[in-house]
């Protein structure tokens, strides 16, 4: 049984930090704040490395794949249920999003996955993830 | 560091579990009235204030002028719903040092009746706004999440999780203030409504309008009163995030809280003999337990199986009260419950069908925030006055 609970997006805020993160979901693709000096990613993106402290930073386009690291079935009022998750779409970097268009029952960790896009209210793309 | 100076000497919870009729700053004061009273003090007699998140107003300001008093040192830490556990640590400290002689800390909370009016539920400036909840996160699922990873590395499974219910609901029947005073079976908790899998129904807390408040004094203060009071051995506080993405979910940050407290008391898990163990959840629960060393990293749905945390049955007596899982979670809060019930265990006066004989030491440990994202711990070690 898939989840059967739509979701909906409101739109996100957009911090000037993020801003090449939301624009590269628009362009179908998954890129990770990572840092030029230290080599390590991180998640949600911000300013400067939280690992070395670096603001020489790129945002490193990713394949899209990842690995549930945990889930829930979350149950909604009324029926239905949407999925909550720990995603780790790079060594060390686990991401939280919604897995979409699955059998919540049927999920497992170190199941891989790959990235989708849905849109917000206003047509931002946010970023879920779906069964590979 | 040794031992702290400052005792323990009052400790009062709100009896009720639904307060349609009460303003916040009323149950507040009420829950201050009460501990003062225990201790035989009175309301003049504080001079420090301590409290949490969820007091009214900007915050330890607009409760102190509720209550009219002037403390000269005021502290309103927030970490979540073990914010009160530290405050007791917070509190010791301050005394110690000379900064208050008698020392308040409040709790009240009424999220049954929700007031009219409340903080805005997005803020542009959180840092994780956007990458959080977004996703409809709910405070079931960010301990499911921890759940599912214990289950997928250590093979913990529901009937374990459930024990720890179980074990809450044998000392609630014993509360007349507990919200759920009836006995549960293993079945009816893995049997009861899944909520966020692998979370039922019965795997969370109570949601309840109540709260309570705790006295701190220094000892030769404490020595003129007339009740029994407790010493403060070892106090641990940390806080665990997601590291920039490099969270592991199967510890939390009791585990560095728990190592101060160790350390500080010099004293070890198995001479613990009534603990108070934060339950948000039955996984928080099982978690604790590992991180403070009752049982190895893993081995935690072992240990709380077969009735163990049932007091009078089991090694570990935990929440005799009926915890948060039973008896009352007041504001969505547990850490004052947690330290009040301890107290009355140290005092002797828990309902005698679940005190500890010759309770002498004991824990109290919290976890506040949530464990899906960022969390607060705090840890005591608490002894009675020889």
């Amino acid at each position: 049984m898939a989840e059967d609970h739509k979701m909906t997006y409101a739109d996100p805020w957009m911090l000037p930090e993020t801003k090449g993160f939301w624009e590269a979901l628009n362009d179908g693709k998954l890129v990770i704040r990572t840092c030029n000096d230290c080599g390590r990613g991180h998640h949600f993106p911000r300013a400067m490395c939280p690992h070395c402290y670096s603001s020489n930073l790129e945002w490193k386009e990713s394949d899209g794949t990842g690995t549930i690291y945990s889930f829930t079935a979350q149950q909604v009022k009324g029926g239905g249920k949407y999925v909550y998750a720990y995603v780790e779409i790079a060594d060390r970097v686990r991401a939280i999003t919604n897995i979409v268009d699955c059998d919540p029952d049927a999920l497992q960790i170190g199941q891989k996955v790959k990235a989708a896009f849905r849109p917000s209210a206003s047509g931002q793309n946010i970023l879920v993830f779906t069964p590979a | 560091m040794t031992a702290h100076d400052a005792r323990l000497v009052g400790a009062y919870e709100l009896p009720y579990r639904h307060a349609p009729d009460k303003s916040l700053a009323q149950m507040q004061a009420e829950a201050a009235l009460g501990a003062v009273a225990d201790a035989g003090l009175s309301l003049k007699d504080v001079d420090g204030f301590f409290c949490g998140g969820d007091t009214p107003g900007m915050g330890p300001m607009s409760l102190i002028e509720y209550l009219n008093i002037t403390p000269r040192y005021v502290d309103s830490t927030e970490t979540g719903g073990n914010s009160y556990v530290s405050h007791v640590a917070r509190a010791a400290r301050a005394i110690d040092a000379g900064l208050c002689d008698v020392a308040l800390i409040t709790l009240a909370g009424k999220p049954r009746t929700p007031a009219k009016g409340s903080r805005p539920m997005t803020d542009s400036n959180k840092p994780d706004q956007d990458f959080e909840l977004t996703y409809h996160p709910t405070v079931p699922a960010n301990y499911a999440l921890a759940a599912q990873r214990h289950m997928y590395e250590y093979g913990t499974t529901s009937e374990q999780l459930a024990w720890i219910k179980v074990a809450a609901s044998h000392h609630a029947q014993h509360n007349p203030h507990a919200l759920l005073k009836d006995v549960v079976t293993v079945e009816d908790v893995v049997n009861s409504p899944m909520v966020a899998s692998p979370l039922h129904r019965f795997d969370c807390c109570v949601i309840t309008d109540g709260g309570g408040a705790l006295i701190l004094a220094k000892s030769e203060i404490a020595k003129r009163l007339n009740r029994p009071s407790v010493k403060i051995l070892g106090t641990g506080e940390a806080v665990k995030h997601q590291g920039a993405g490099d969270i592991d979910l199967t510890w939390t940050a009791g585990k560095w809280a728990a190592e101060k407290a160790w350390k500080m008391s010099g004293c070890t898990p198995d001479q613990i003999q009534y603990a108070s163990i934060y339950d948000s959840f039955t996984i928080t629960v099982l978690l604790e337990i590992e991180d403070l060393g009752f049982c190895k990293p893993g081995h935690g749905g072992g240990f709380v199986a077969e009735g163990n945390l049932i007091s009078g049955k089991g090694k570990l007596p935990f929440n005799t009260d009926g915890g948060g899982l039973c008896s009352n979670h007041p504001g969505n809060r547990g850490g004052m419950t947690k330290v009040i019930e301890a107290v009355r265990q140290l005092r002797g006066e828990a309902h005698p069908a679940v005190q500890v004989p010759d309770c002498a030491l004991a824990l109290a440990h919290g976890t506040g925030g949530s464990l899906g994202t960022r969390h607060g711990a705090s840890t005591l070690i608490l002894a009675r006055e020889d």
